[in-house]
């Protein structure tokens, strides 16, 4: 289960709240009419499908009914950071490593999900305190 | 290899079964290889199989990351059946079941194939009319099924809310009386075994880190026990299939998701055939065994983490107990999920690639484990061949770009 920031209400909220819609950041051909039917394809239907950092949509259905980004890892679950549209990650495949970690998002250390805001990791929960 | 036979059975029960022969050898990676498999489920062993019986090509390796039949061939919900829309599908999964009907006798390996019939159910007039549309479809492509009414329905699954009261009354349903169950493991087991007994080498615990590529041409592939070379590899991965196709640097139109399943404490026999329900959104059988086998949707994000919500089993218990109000107070026992590799057109890839002497043959999603000797068979026929079998040639990969998409997304009742 999924505890999920919209940047838009400014809140976290459960996962039934939302729907993904798949891979961010596509670019559809600027001349549809005269792109090719390889690039066409690819627009449509060839995705990343990337095990690790991966930046997908997400539409906050029975909330505010926007559309945003989110960086997650597709293998640990993480989620990393949620953005608005028209954003440009914080979070990519290259700096991952060096992230501080967030708060209130799910730990990769927690092996399995967590459910509620509160990651199973101490050194989260002392920043809190703080 | 020793044949099992009702007469060894008797034999070994006098030594306390003890002095059973291992079913494959665990040998070393030679060097060199024809043709390689890049993943030790139910559709690579398969492939290894067909590819030494009806080709004679027995110097192949099955190179398996964890162990065999470990991935989605063990986390499904063991559904067969044929009655898909378009002929394309048709002709593959009629195919497979053909192969399904003799594979216990052929394989020396009981695979359970129980064929005790599968319901898709219709809860709408719309659902009713694609049902009829698509058992009209089936019967010209020689598919056997039949159109059955809510009276119909109710005297196949008594225990079924067939009353106008429910949520979403039952109008009908799609009926495959040749469609069934087969026992998962027993099909990956059967294949490994028989592949061995041929000389096939099936390589556990080694994963493929990385492919041998010159000039456009693959010649081999680097493992984590050292490199082996191939003129031909063939990428069976399905939910890694993205990650095996950007070692070797080209995409694919796949998207990988958690599939649940889940089972429940044994009960005694209740259900005796397949019903599934696309509107609803659930689908159950009973195993030998007696736990009711309860499969559930996907997760809609991308996610390699075998497990998936709980959102989703809710849903999906939610439909169930609709359908059957006499599972309500039924327990749990396990919940699981494998990673699929959906298409966008929930049609497999079966093709060659970019990548001269590499073919992939992934993209099964949600309804691989029906599949599992057909597409063992001709992608067996490929390899062999180098170049597409009549009933994998749809399956190109170029459809993506051409256009020539097989829709089965709903049309089959492709309950995801």
């Amino acid at each position: 289960m999924f505890h999920i920031y919209c940047p838009y209400c400014d809140e976290y909220r459960e996962e039934e709240e939302f729907h993904p819609s798949g891979q961010a950041h596509l670019r559809r051909p600027a001349d549809p009419a005269n792109s090719t039917d390889d690039e066409w394809g690819g627009y449509l239907f060839f995705r990343d499908n990337e095990r690790g950092v991966h930046h997908e949509m997400w539409l906050h259905a029975v909330g505010c009914r926007k559309f945003f980004n989110m960086t997650r890892n597709s293998a640990t679950y993480e989620i990393y950071e949620t953005y608005k549209m028209g954003e440009r990650p914080s979070v990519t495949a290259e700096n991952v490593g060096d992230l501080k970690r967030q708060s209130g998002v799910q730990a990769e250390t927690s092996g399995w999900q967590t459910v509620g805001a509160r990651p199973e990791s101490e050194s989260l929960n002392e920043e809190e305190q703080a | 290899m020793k044949r099992y036979s009702g007469f060894g059975l008797v034999k070994h029960a006098m030594s306390h079964h003890e002095n059973w022969e291992r079913q494959w050898r665990n040998p070393t990676p030679k060097k060199q290889y024809d043709v390689i498999i890049v993943g030790g489920g139910g559709h690579g062993l398969a492939t290894a199989y067909y590819l030494a019986k009806e080709h004679g090509i027995t110097n192949v390796a099955v190179i398996e990351k964890g162990w065999l039949g470990g991935g989605n061939t063990a986390r499904n919900t063991t559904i067969v059946r044929s009655n898909y829309l378009w002929d394309e599908a048709a002709a593959m999964f009629e195919h497979s079941m053909k192969l399904w009907e003799g594979l216990s006798q052929d394989l020396n390996y009981n695979v359970m194939f129980s064929q005790r019939g599968v319901l898709n159910l219709g809860h709408t007039l719309q659902d009713m009319r694609d049902i009829q549309r698509r058992v009209n479809a089936n019967r010209l492509n020689g598919v056997d099924g039949e159109v059955l009414d809510a009276k119909g329905v109710q005297d196949i699954v008594p225990i079924l809310d067939c009353s106008k009261n429910a949520r979403y009354p039952v109008m009908g349903a799609s009926w495959q009386p040749r469609g069934g169950v087969a026992r998962h493991d027993a099909v990956a087991w059967g294949f490994a075994r028989a592949a061995d007994a041929m000389g096939v080498d099936l390589l556990q615990n080694t994963e493929v880190t990385g492919f041998k590529i010159r000039d456009g041409r693959v010649y081999g592939v680097h493992t984590n026990r050292g490199d082996i070379e191939a003129k031909t590899v063939g990428c069976v991965a399905a939910g890694n299939s993205g990650v095996l196709a950007k070692m070797a640097g080209f995409k694919l139109p796949l998207e990988s998701h958690p599939l649940q399943a889940l089972v429940s404490e044994p009960l005694k026999p209740v259900l005796d055939t397949v019903v599934m329900s696309n509107h609803v959104h659930g689908y159950v059988s009973q195993s030998d065994k007696g736990d009711l086998v309860i499969g559930a949707g996907i997760d809609g994000y991308v996610g390699y983490g075998q497990r998936g919500s709980y959102t989703t089993v809710e849903h999906t218990l939610q439909a169930i107990v609709e359908m059957f109000p006499i599972f309500s107070r039924v327990r749990m026992n396990r919940q699981w999920g494998g990673v699929v590799d959906t298409c966008p057109d929930a049609s497999p890839i079966i093709s060659a690639t970019p990548v001269k002497g590499m073919f992939f043959n992934c993209g099964w999603g949600t309804g691989g484990f029906k599949a599992t000797p057909g597409s063992g068979h001709i992608f067996a026929a490929t390899l062999a061949k180098n170049e597409a079998h009549p009933i994998a040639a749809p399956f190109s990969i170029d459809r993506f770009n051409t256009g020539a998409l097989v829709d089965e997304h709903g049309a089959a009742g492709v309950a995801h």
